[in-house]
């Protein structure tokens, strides 16, 4: 799949195909579904199998479910306030979603489907829509006041609000095409170099000696990744919550 | 929990007092570096262009009016880009006011 002929192929792999057989083609279950499921799976076994000693002292699976849920939770009362806590759930979800998806997209074999626009833009509609519905729940009417600040003269109002609305529709789109962006980015480049290593390998004699210069930047690279895919779940789920604030507040 | 006694607004207070609560940040708790700062301006502005062209397309097609509103809303959608921007490096603390 990497270097087929002379040419460099980076992005065949997100083409999605159907996985599980002939069962999955008949409903169109594709591969990024499978990676869906198994996320799930592993984020279940986590957080019940680490959990199930709950030892004083804990293990190293109890420690990392107890580190992720200490981790969101001082994230979400951190940014939303001491009524954030009831959006924990979600965004705990969310996070570790898009976290293991990342993560997961880092092993051989599989697939990323947080680098597809479909999967991050689902997303993130929802969050936008839970963010509307709370501030419309908690404020009603005034949370249309979000989109004129009070003082600002009576005739700029044609400016303003289209922009203000303009700008909290864009929320949603900058969080997707944040995370997908840099997923594509992140597994582009690595096919890029990897692609590197085998035709420079094909090149005589020094060949072999030639490809270690990517194959060096490969490992550099992978290491990035691991950094980008944790970073970039952070960032979702930090945003979600910098979202929650303001609907729950409303500024 | 006990507000009949305001325990935890004193507790609170005294807590800040003593800088134990961190103020809320002024980075927004994002990570900084350059490099990820300016992908996420870029994509702020991207976004919002994106919506603005999208809704002046669509109002335009609802309307019938091309190619007015689409030209009208990509000035908003560039309003909005920039202020996006803005509100990414302005202080939390400032928000608020």
């Amino acid at each position: 799949m990497a270097a087929e002929g002379k040419s460099i192929d980076a992005l065949s792999q997100f083409e999605l195909g159907t996985a599980l057989g002939p069962l999955g083609a008949s409903v169109n279950f594709t591969q990024s579904n499978l990676h869906m499921v198994i996320v799930a799976a592993l984020i279940f076994a986590l957080m019940s199998y680490g959990m199930r000693a709950r030892a004083l002292v804990p293990g190293r699976l109890q420690s990392l479910a107890e580190a992720s849920y200490e981790f969101i939770m001082g994230m979400v009362t951190e940014q939303i306030g001491h009524e954030g806590r009831r959006f924990f759930p979600f965004v705990f979800t969310l996070f570790m979603f898009v976290l293991f998806g990342n993560m997961l997209g880092l092993f051989p074999y599989a697939f990323t489907f947080t680098s597809h626009i479909a999967a991050t833009f689902a997303l993130a509609a929802m969050v936008f829509v839970l963010i509307t519905v709370v501030a419309l729940m908690l404020h009603g009417k005034k949370f249309f006041g979000y989109f004129f600040p009070e003082g600002a003269p009576l005739w700029l109002a044609p400016i303003i609000i289209p922009v203000e609305i303009v700008s909290y529709l864009s929320r949603p789109i900058s969080l997707s095409i944040r995370l997908f962006a840099n997923m594509v980015a992140g597994h582009v480049m690595l096919k890029v170099f990897a692609t590197f290593i085998v035709m420079l390998a094909g090149l005589g004699a020094v060949g072999p000696f030639l490809s270690l210069l990517p194959l060096t930047i490969n490992v550099a690279l992978v290491g990035f990744e691991v950094l980008v895919a944790f970073l970039q779940a952070y960032v979702f789920a930090i945003l979600t919550c910098i979202y929650l604030h303001d609907a729950v507040h409303l500024h | 929990m006990s507000k009949q006694d305001g325990f935890e607004k004193r507790l609170n207070e005294a807590r800040a007092r003593q800088g134990l609560d961190r103020a809320e940040g002024s980075s927004a708790g994002l990570p900084g570096g350059s490099y990820g700062v300016g992908f996420r301006a870029g994509v702020e502005v991207f976004s919002a262009l994106l919506v603005g062209v999208v809704a002046g397309l669509l109002l335009d097609r609802w309307l019938g009016t091309w190619p007015w509103l689409f030209l009208v809303m990509f000035v908003m959608g560039s309003a909005a880009g920039l202020l996006n921007v803005f509100r990414l490096f302005k202080p939390r603390a400032l928000k608020r006011d």
